[in-house]
């Protein structure tokens, strides 16, 4: 089981080590991440295991909307099985 | 494989293309609470829901948050209550709109629909009770809703309940007339009813389907707007093969919601109505994907056969992508919930005439259309007839659900909120259609063959 982290708004300091604390935090490991800086956006992918996470796969979507509030960026965190389901046969 | 495009796409769609699960709705049996005594009845069936619906609402949000899909309602489908009815007669039926509302409030539910009665060949003992009491429970609950079906292709339309429907409409509407005559809102009139329609305010739970089962209906019309802007000088096949790849998608996310609920739930899975289901907000309408086609205003000689495309071109997609679809599944177009159908309204491009033969090629009926207040309830009964008539031959489901509204006339609005909208008040005919009405009797089914 993986979720997939999406993380847009303007580029700042640490973005990427917060996101990935609070991955250790849930102790979900993160696979992959892809990120581009386009002028001052930021976008990033990320891949994260949940198999073996610690506590509640919605208190790290909760965790993860309250950074982004935080932040003033656009975070989703969302079960890898929607894009899968959606977009392949 | 997983890639950045897709993941986009998908994010953007929920975020900017209002793309949403319109509902989950759990089906119900009630058969098994039929009782002589009206409230030990009413007590199985308050007990019966809960106990099988109580997770429901909290299922719903946990699925809402991991996926990051918008899961507007929750609701529940039950049996037809007049079959409830027929055990315990000469007591007041409202007994069991309010013990399905004590339950509505219990589970958290949007809607409970189910207060319905089938009597498209005739009135069974407890049909005639429940639908007299109909414009009563609309006004004493708040999420129940009814629906009567008056016809079907198999057993012709059954006038005399359709004069009865008129009379129930226009007293209905009086009855909530201080709340924006919001009692016929929550009532339907139906030619051809499906039993696993998860749309309110038709949906009961039909005697064929199971004792419990999830059902999921769709929504995302300004997904398939948007994707259609895309191509502005694509051809109309180009944009109907464009519509059944949104169409996929969507009903794809219903799918894996539904097989979800199920799954948690413990409870079959039973059907993915795959509907463009339109809601007031912008970006969220269906009459602005025909307009994306190229008509300068939803209404305008050209929407029927944009219509009929957009309708199937969406079942075609979404037959592919769930492994049991039913309900309604096509376009829905509800005047006072679609934005771009209030547009046309006000402008007066679109009428009830043109609403008429776009129901002959598109998922439902005449919805949420508001008429006079002193429309006579022999026209709303002739306008039910009309509409029976295009479902009833052209075998599909046909609906109607007007709502009187009383003391306003041609150019006021009612306001009823939600996912309900507002909707302008829209002219109807004069002239009286009273004797026909008045005559009773059924139209016979029609021929199956020597189609023309």
């Amino acid at each position: 089981m993986r979720a997939v982290i999406t993380v847009i708004g303007k580029d700042n300091v640490g973005i990427l080590h917060k996101v990935s604390g609070i991955c250790a935090e849930y102790n979900a490991n993160v696979l992959e991440v892809t990120q581009s800086v386009l002028q001052d956006m930021f976008a990033m992918i990320m891949l994260a295991d949940i198999t073996e996470m610690s506590g509640d796969f919605s208190a790290l979507v909760d965790r993860m909307d309250s950074l982004g509030k935080e932040l003033n960026l656009s975070i989703h965190t969302m079960h890898e099985d929607i894009f899968n389901s959606m977009h392949s046969i | 494989m997983l890639n950045v495009y897709d993941i986009l796409e998908t994010i953007r769609m929920i975020q900017d293309e209002c793309l949403d699960i319109r509902t989950i709705t759990m089906g119900i049996s009630l058969l098994d609470c039929i009782d002589t005594d009206i409230d030990r009845a009413c007590e199985k069936v308050y007990e019966k829901i809960v106990s099988r619906a109580e997770r429901l609402v909290p299922v719903g949000q946990q699925i809402e948050k991991e996926y990051g899909i918008p899961i507007i309602n929750k609701r529940i489908s039950v049996t037809p209550i007049a079959m409830l009815c027929g055990a315990c007669p000469n007591q007041n039926p409202v007994k069991f709109a309010q013990a399905l509302q004590r339950a509505a409030d219990t589970c958290g539910v949007n809607f409970i629909g189910g207060y319905s009665a089938l009597v498209h060949k005739g009135f069974s003992a407890g049909d005639m009770a429940l639908i007299q009491s109909i414009p009563e429970a609309l006004d004493v609950t708040q999420n129940i809703c009814s629906s009567v079906n008056i016809g079907s292709t198999k057993s012709g339309i059954n006038m005399d309940a359709v004069k009865l429907m008129g009379q129930i409409v226009k007293q209905s509407a009086e009855r909530t007339a201080d709340r924006d005559c919001i009692g016929p809102a929550k009532l339907v009139v139906f030619c051809n009813a499906v039993e696993d329609n998860p749309f309110m305010a038709g949906a009961f739970h039909g005697v064929g389907e199971p004792d419990c089962e999830i059902h999921v209906g769709v929504s995302g019309p300004g997904v398939v707007r948007s994707a259609l802007a895309k191509y502005p000088d694509a051809s109309i096949n180009e944009l109907a093969d464009i519509i059944k790849k949104t169409a996929f998608k969507i009903t794809r996310m219903g799918q894996l919601v539904g097989s979800c609920a199920s799954k948690e739930l413990g409870v079959p899975f039973g059907i993915v109505d795959l509907s463009l289901a339109p809601t007031p907000a912008i970006g969220d309408s269906v009459a602005h994907i025909l307009e994306e086609m190229g008509l300068e205003m939803c209404g305008t000689h050209g929407t029927t056969a944009c219509l009929a495309m957009l309708n199937d071109a969406v079942k075609k997609g979404g037959v592919m992508a769930s492994s049991t679809v039913g309900g309604l599944s096509g376009a829905f177009i509800p005047v006072s919930e679609d934005a771009g159908m209030i547009d046309a309204t006000i402008a007066g491009v679109l009428s009830l005439e043109k609403l008429e033969a776009m129901t002959a090629v598109c998922s439902v009926g005449l919805d949420m259309i508001v008429v006079p207040g002193d429309i006579t309830p022999e026209t709303i009964s002739a306008i039910i007839a009309d509409e029976a008539a295009i479902g009833m031959v052209n075998s599909k489901t046909t609906a109607v659900r007007l709502i009187p509204a009383i003391g306003k006339k041609e150019g006021e609005m009612l306001e009823f909120g939600g996912l309900l909208g507002s909707g302008p008040v829209m002219p109807v005919r004069e002239k009286s259609s009273a004797k026909f009405i008045n005559r009773g009797g059924r139209i016979p089914a029609p021929m199956q063959s020597l189609k023309n």
